[in-house]
């Protein structure tokens, strides 16, 4: 892992800290769908979390994110309030989405968090559109917009980039290519070798990196966050990472071997953290141990907070249809 | 009252909202200086600049999708889709995102956008061009269908689409555009969602939109020649609609004709007259409800056969004479 930007103990911390609890959210989740707790299905992003933490880094608080339908990472990286979002995906009336969203539609949208969509692709347009917004209110905003590699192939992403581009709108286009959409690779879907190679065809800048590396990513969109900023338009990064688990709860991973699956675990991207951090002498086993304890800890209470909270109310299911 | 077309009366909605808000404004393609494929945003570019009427390239996908993004961050975009048949290029912003974001975020967010597109056959476009599609909007919770028949609703139904804090699918009749009528110069709004009886009469219903609204009209022009008196009702707002102005009107006239352009399989009407089935009208019925709406076909590019593809006044006048032989 290398350092590449000055970053203080606290921000390091903090990104382990996100990470752990990223790790420790989706655990639960996994657990509680064993325990048939949950209703409907959900995506995790286990083993992807330096993705949502480093990019979520370079951002001011009052920026705006779009998210994808595996968008818990995001979600927690943005500061979202754990309690809130466990409730919501045990479909409570106290989750951000009174348990009308669910996993795939956690939004707050006063915060800055535009929202989770189940549509791949479907929420591109929406960091686009935000982002004219913050240009025609001359807020000073930039959106981060997150996808996976599946949403690369669709036309709303070429038509996306393409309308952000000569508009030089404040967006940052961040590719999670977790290597599979579904069951297809991205060495059968795509003709060409990364996908940031497509940020060419848009002029704008395409940059590579290590999604597994936090240090990496947050670099990378510092950069891109910058350019946005300064009126020099929008960028595409690439992260290239993996999912350790299936696309959702009814995927058999038919398409991949155990095999690689265990060598991506090798690359764990919390553990890479944790011994770099140990190594560059800015954090002990203890203190690693404590941050571990704690996200588990956040966990637990927001299973709490989840499980004692009330129903939706039959009699407001037709609550907030239209304004 | 001074009199000016429906495209002039979109216009000046446009101007005088984007006057009053600085948070509106126009995206679409060749809306800058081509004006409009139908002329209706000229002159808008000079006096509001690109960065508030802006031409887009041809992307219906994100002029919706961007759109919704700019409303749900504080914005009232005023989006163009060139004809109805592209919306089908927009449908997944439109249906999945736009429409369904306030409720699935728990009614925690807002996407005031509208998203003006021009409707309707009887200029030759033939099957790609001509399409009356609002029966599909219409089906979709969240999203409000607005089809404005004269120019003074054109410009009170704009203003309130725009102020409205929901996303609004605004349907114009293309043959509607160079109709002059009186409009007041100052702006106004007609609320969303309340029927006109357009036309008082005591022996039939029609309950028309869009373009037949004015076919209607004449209809019972000659209809009450031959002393049959019809009462025409224009929903204005299809989603959501105002059932009460119609029921009451069925209970009143006893008969009821729904016309529209659009396919009839699945249509406006199809909902109307089930509406009007499962209600409170249903007792005073005198005749069966009857639809007239257009053939469950591609518009045909032959003039004739165009004509004959969706209703006109003579098949109006026939089918109320029809719904008078039930005693």
């Amino acid at each position: 892992m290398e350092k590449r930007i000055e970053l203080t103990k606290e921000q390091l911390l903090d990104m382990l800290s996100k990470m752990r609890t990223i790790r420790a959210f989706e655990e639960k989740a996994d657990q509680l769908f064993a325990l048939g707790k949950v209703h409907g299905t959900m995506h995790l992003s286990i083993g992807m979390e330096a993705t949502a933490v480093g990019a979520i880094a370079a951002l001011r608080p009052d920026d705006y994110i779009t998210s994808t339908h595996r968008g818990h990472g995001h979600c927690i990286a943005k500061g979202g309030d754990v309690k809130l979002m466990m409730a919501e995906f045990l479909g409570k009336e106290t989750g951000y989405c009174r348990g009308r969203g669910g996993s795939m539609h956690i939004a707050d949208v006063e915060s800055g968090n535009l929202g989770a969509t189940g549509v791949v692709g479907g929420g591109i347009p929406t960091a686009v559109g935000a982002a004219l917004s913050v240009a025609l209110r001359k807020t000073g905003q930039v959106v981060l917009c997150f996808f996976g590699d599946g949403a690369a192939n669709m036309g709303i992403f070429h038509e996306s980039l393409n309308l952000a581009a000569i508009w030089k709108l404040p967006v940052v286009f961040v590719c999670e290519n977790n290597q599979y959409a579904m069951s297809m690779p991205v060495a059968r879907a795509f003709p060409i070798e990364n996908i940031a190679e497509r940020a060419a065809a848009y002029a704008m800048p395409g940059k590579v990196v290590d999604g597994n590396d936090v240090l990496a990513v947050y670099a990378a969109v510092v950069e891109a966050v910058d350019r946005a900023r300064h009126g020099q338009g929008p960028s595409l990064v690439e992260c290239k990472t993996y999912r350790w688990k299936g696309h959702s709860k009814s995927d058999q991973e038919r398409y991949r071997t155990r095999e690689e699956v265990a060598a991506w675990k090798k690359r764990d991207p919390i553990a890479r953290l944790e011994a770099y951090l140990i190594e560059q002498g800015v954090l002990t086993t203890e203190e690693a141990q404590r941050i571990a304890n704690e996200a588990q800890q956040l966990i637990e209470d927001a299973v709490a907070f989840a499980e004692s909270s009330p129903e939706p109310r039959v009699e407001e299911i037709h609550e907030g249809v239209y304004a | 009252m001074r009199e000016i077309t429906y495209a002039e009366a979109i216009r000046e909605a446009l101007r005088q909202e984007m006057q009053r808000d600085p948070n509106v404004f126009l995206m679409g393609e060749d809306i800058g200086i081509y004006g409009g494929a139908f002329g209706v945003t000229l002159g808008l570019l000079e006096e509001f600049g690109p960065e508030r009427v802006r031409d887009t390239p041809i992307s219906e996908g994100v002029i919706a999708g961007a759109a919704a993004g700019a409303a749900l961050t504080g914005m009232r975009p005023v989006a163009e889709i060139m004809f109805m048949d592209f919306t089908t290029l927009a449908m997944e912003q439109l249906v999945n995102q736009a429409a369904k974001t306030r409720y699935m975020f728990g009614g925690k967010a807002k996407v005031p956008m509208v998203l003006r597109t021009p409707a309707g056959s009887g200029t030759g476009a033939a099957a790609q061009h001509s399409q009356s599609l609002e029966a599909w909007f219409v089906h979709v919770p969240g999203l409000k269908v607005v089809m404005p028949s004269t120019p003074y609703d054109a410009k009170g139904l704009l203003i309130s689409s725009i102020r409205d804090a929901n996303p609004v699918i605004l349907v114009e009749e293309k043959l509607l555009y160079r109709m002059k009528g009186p409009v007041p110069e100052e702006p106004y709004t007609v609320p969303l969602s309340v029927a006109e009886v357009k036309r008082e009469g005591r022996d039939i219903t029609i309950v028309a939109t869009g373009v037949m609204v004015m076919r209607s009209l004449a209809a019972a022009e000659k209809l009450a020649l031959e002393g049959i008196e019809v009462e025409v009702v224009d929903p204005r707002t299809l989603k959501p609609y105002d059932a009460e102005t119609i029921t009451k009107s069925v209970i009143k006239t006893g008969r009821v004709l729904i016309v529209h352009e659009a396919y009839k399989t699945c249509g406006f009407g199809a909902e109307i007259s089930a509406m009007i089935s499962e209600g409170p009208a249903f007792m005073y019925l005198n005749a069966p409800i009857r639809r007239l709406a257009g053939l469950d076909i591609p518009i045909p590019y032959n003039r004739n056969l165009e004509y004959h593809t969706v209703p006109q006044v003579e098949n109006i006048i026939a089918a109320a004479r029809e719904l008078m032989a039930y005693k």
